[in-house]
């Protein structure tokens, strides 16, 4: 594909014949996707057709069990690692539907997360004070109101606020391979705006993003290279931005159809 | 002869000998008490779990009455206990008070008691009753009541020494007062019965700190009773650590009587004994009267832990809040239970009662049956209890972001205990519970459950 060549990133993520199941229930039933650094995937598709699954796959959420196929992250097998180890290396997932973490003060969470994320590059602690400088500066980078990092982790947060709060954690984290999953749903406008201009400035030649989303709208802040349609736990089919215009338009119906007609 | 009775045998030869040689130089009263005490606790021995016997429903005191406890006559305590053994076990803090008890006995040598004149007197009970204190005899024993209550009842016939804090109405302690009540384990199976008795005189202030510990890893019994008046606009800030020995049995009650506008704010942390009760009961006993209790108790192995807590909203506007946590490793068991009891004319009483418990393995076990017995019509009254596992959810959420089983563990349970140690104003004891707390949350084999 045009964008492939263009890009010229290096494969960062390799999802090969993926199939996945919990509770003996089979969701993911194939899954091929190919990220490179540099670029950014949407991944759109109706509810329940498994994008959490693949998103929460490849984070590490224990309760999923791979039947078969391979994830490949960098080269290395992904998926004989602990879910802590992907996050050290570089791989982050926004919540669909972020945890409360009663009691647990955000900044203090957020500092053991980059300490754990330094311990394994075999870096020091971060001290205090560059603890503090550094979250300032996120906190005004993704827009997100100072006081929220005083209270405990999503607790007693609004919908929008927890969403913010995940991308605020991204912008401390700065992962190599960034998942939302539908990071955008449940915000305003306004917010939509501020977690997109996050997102972007985040952006850069050495890390790629996967977007789950049920909207075209984001896609306008934040261009795609690639726009894939999970349903039924397989990509059925990839394209350009025009793709999700058109599923915005035309639902998935005429997909679904198609591919029954093994178009 | 029963069981029960044999068992008993040896608290009579010892009720025997301690008559024979208080008698002649204790005061008729205390005499009179102790008698009567005894008398009681003869009646009543040690209770059972039999029917009906609502508050000893999920504690057994089998092993208790089985292990034949006994009270050290000497009374000289060692004198081979220096401050550096007391901080290695207990908050230590030269600033404070600080009134220390080894094995039941007053230890002078490690203690700076205060008696200035219009000032708060912070003493050992068998001075204040020796010097004969009236408003020792006034009030000693007339909170605790023995009728049906067997331990009160043996801590009475057997008391000897413990604290006398009076503080004189309008005067406002500065320095907190801290009770050491320590077990040296240099009497094999003793048993001791610490005793205090704490007046805050009208509109008057203090900070007390009741602190339960062991120098030694042996079994014994402590048999605490406190007794708390707070006249008419009273602030009294009260702290009590458990931090008995893995093999001890604890027995502690606590009565506390309140007049108009007084307020007590209490904090309970436990984390030691094998077996351990803790009876509170505070009394609202006049309009504006309020209390706040908190409470954190941490269990593993085949610890048992048991507080009842009754609340006696008396008189109308008045006020209690209580909340307790429990954080339960092991095989070990809490018990959580007793009555906010609002009586006919307590309008307008404001009660809110809670008990949260995390259980770390599959093994450990609650029984939360905090309750509510309300005979007044326009009343706020609120509880409930819980109990679960750290949650599987949270737990990916955490290494989502880096963290490991433990570390993510460790920051919830840290977490959890910080909502009640965090209620501690004492700033340096504040720290050292916080440290003690971490140091003690489990690291291995921790269980998940699901929401
Ligand atoms: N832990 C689980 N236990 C049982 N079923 C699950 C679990 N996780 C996912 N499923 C099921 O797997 C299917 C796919 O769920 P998934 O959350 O991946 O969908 P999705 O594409 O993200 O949907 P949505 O757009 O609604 O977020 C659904 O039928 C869901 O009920
Ligand atoms: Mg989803």
């Amino acid at each position: 594909m045009a964008q492939d060549v263009e890009s010229g990133g290096q494969t960062l993520l390799e999802v090969r014949g993926l199939r996945a199941s919990v509770e003996g229930l089979e969701i993911l039933k194939g899954v091929d996707l190919t990220v490179k650094t540099g670029e950014v995937h949407a991944i759109m598709g109706p509810n329940g057709s498994g994008k959490s699954t693949l998103a929460n796959v490849i984070a590490g959420k224990p309760e999923y069990q791979v039947t078969s196929g391979q994830v490949l992250y960098q080269g290395a097998d992904l998926l004989s690692m602990q879910p802590e180890i992907r996050a050290r290396l570089g791989i982050f997932l926004a919540f669909q539907y972020p945890v409360e973490l009663p009691g647990v003060r955000a900044w203090q969470f957020l500092k053991a997360a980059v300490d754990a994320q330094r311990e394994h590059a075999g870096e020091e602690e971060i001290s205090a004070r560059a603890f503090d400088r550094m979250l300032k500066e996120k906190v005004e980078l993704v827009e997100i109101d100072p006081e929220l990092v005083k209270r405990a982790v999503n607790e007693g947060f609004s919908g929008g606020e927890k969403k913010r709060n995940e991308i605020l954690q991204m912008a401390v984290l700065q992962p190599k391979l960034a998942i939302l999953d539908e990071t955008d749903s449940g915000l305003d406008i306004d917010a939509l705006r501020i977690v997109a201009d996050g997102v972007n400035k985040l952006r850069n030649s050495s890390n790629a993003i996967v977007l789950v989303t049920h909207y075209q709208r984001i896609l306008n802040y934040i261009t795609p290279d690639q726009v894939h349609v999970l349903i039924d736990g397989r990509i059925v089919r990839s394209g350009g931005p025009e793709l999700a215009h058109e599923l915005e338009e035309r639902g998935y119906d005429w997909i679904k159809e198609a591919v029954d007609a093994g178009v | 002869m029963t069981q029960t009775s044999v068992k008993l045998e040896t608290y009579r030869t010892g009720f025997d000998a301690l008559l024979q040689e208080t008698e002649a130089t204790d005061p008729q009263w205390l005499t009179d008490l102790r008698r009567e005490a005894w008398s009681r606790f003869n009646k009543l021995g040690f209770p059972t779990a039999r029917r009906g016997n609502e508050k000893w429903k999920y504690t057994s005191v089998r092993p208790l009455a089985a292990a034949n406890f006994d009270s050290p006559l000497v009374i000289n305590p060692p004198e081979n206990i220096n401050t550096a053994d007391l901080r290695r076990v207990a908050p230590w803090n030269d600033a404070w008070t600080n009134l220390v008890f080894l094995d039941g006995h007053f230890a002078g040598y490690l203690s700076n008691p205060q008696n200035g004149a219009g000032q708060i007197m912070v003493t050992n009970l068998a001075d204040a009753i020796a010097s004969g204190n009236p408003d020792v005899q006034r009030q000693l024993a007339k909170h605790a009541n023995t009728d049906d209550d067997g331990f009160t009842a043996l801590n009475t016939a057997f008391l000897r020494d413990g604290a006398f804090i009076n503080v004189p109405a309008g005067h406002i302690a500065a320095t907190p007062v801290h009770l050491i009540f320590a077990t040296t384990g240099q009497f094999e199976h003793a048993a001791s019965y610490p005793r205090t008795l704490l007046l805050a005189g009208a509109n008057s202030r203090v900070t007390v700190l009741e602190s339960y510990v062991s120098l030694a890893q042996a079994p014994y019994f402590t048999n605490a009773v406190t007794e708390i008046v707070l006249e008419d606009g009273a602030q009294v800030e009260h702290y009590r650590l458990l931090l008995e020995s893995a093999d001890a049995f604890h027995v502690g009650t606590s009565r506390v009587h309140q007049s108009k506008d007084s307020t007590i704010s209490s904090a309970s942390f436990a984390k030691g004994a094998a077996m351990a009760r803790q009876d509170v009961q505070i009394i609202l006993d006049a309009p504006g009267a309020s209390c706040s209790l908190n409470g954190l108790y941490m269990t593993t192995g085949e610890q048992h832990i048991d507080n009842l807590i009754n609340i006696d909203h008396a008189k109308p506007y008045t006020k209690s809040r209580l909340f307790y946590k429990g954080i339960l490793d092991g095989k070990s068991k809490a018990v959580f239970g007793g009555t906010v009891l609002v009586r006919k004319d307590a309008q307008k009483t404001d009660a809110q009662q809670t008990d949260k418990n995390l259980l770390l393995s599959r093994q450990a076990e609650v029984d939360s049956k905090p309750s509510l017995l309300i005979y007044a019509d326009d009343v706020q009254c609120a509880h409930g209890a819980t109990a679960g596992h750290l949650d599987k959810d949270t737990l990916f959420y955490m290494q989502s972001r880096g963290l490991d089983r433990e570390s993510a563990s460790r920051i919830l349970i840290h977490a959890f205990a910080s909502q009640i140690i965090d209620t501690v104003e004492l700033e340096p004891l504040r720290d050292y519970l916080d440290d003690l707390f971490l140091a003690a949350i489990p690291t291995a084999s921790l269980e998940f459950g699901s929401r």
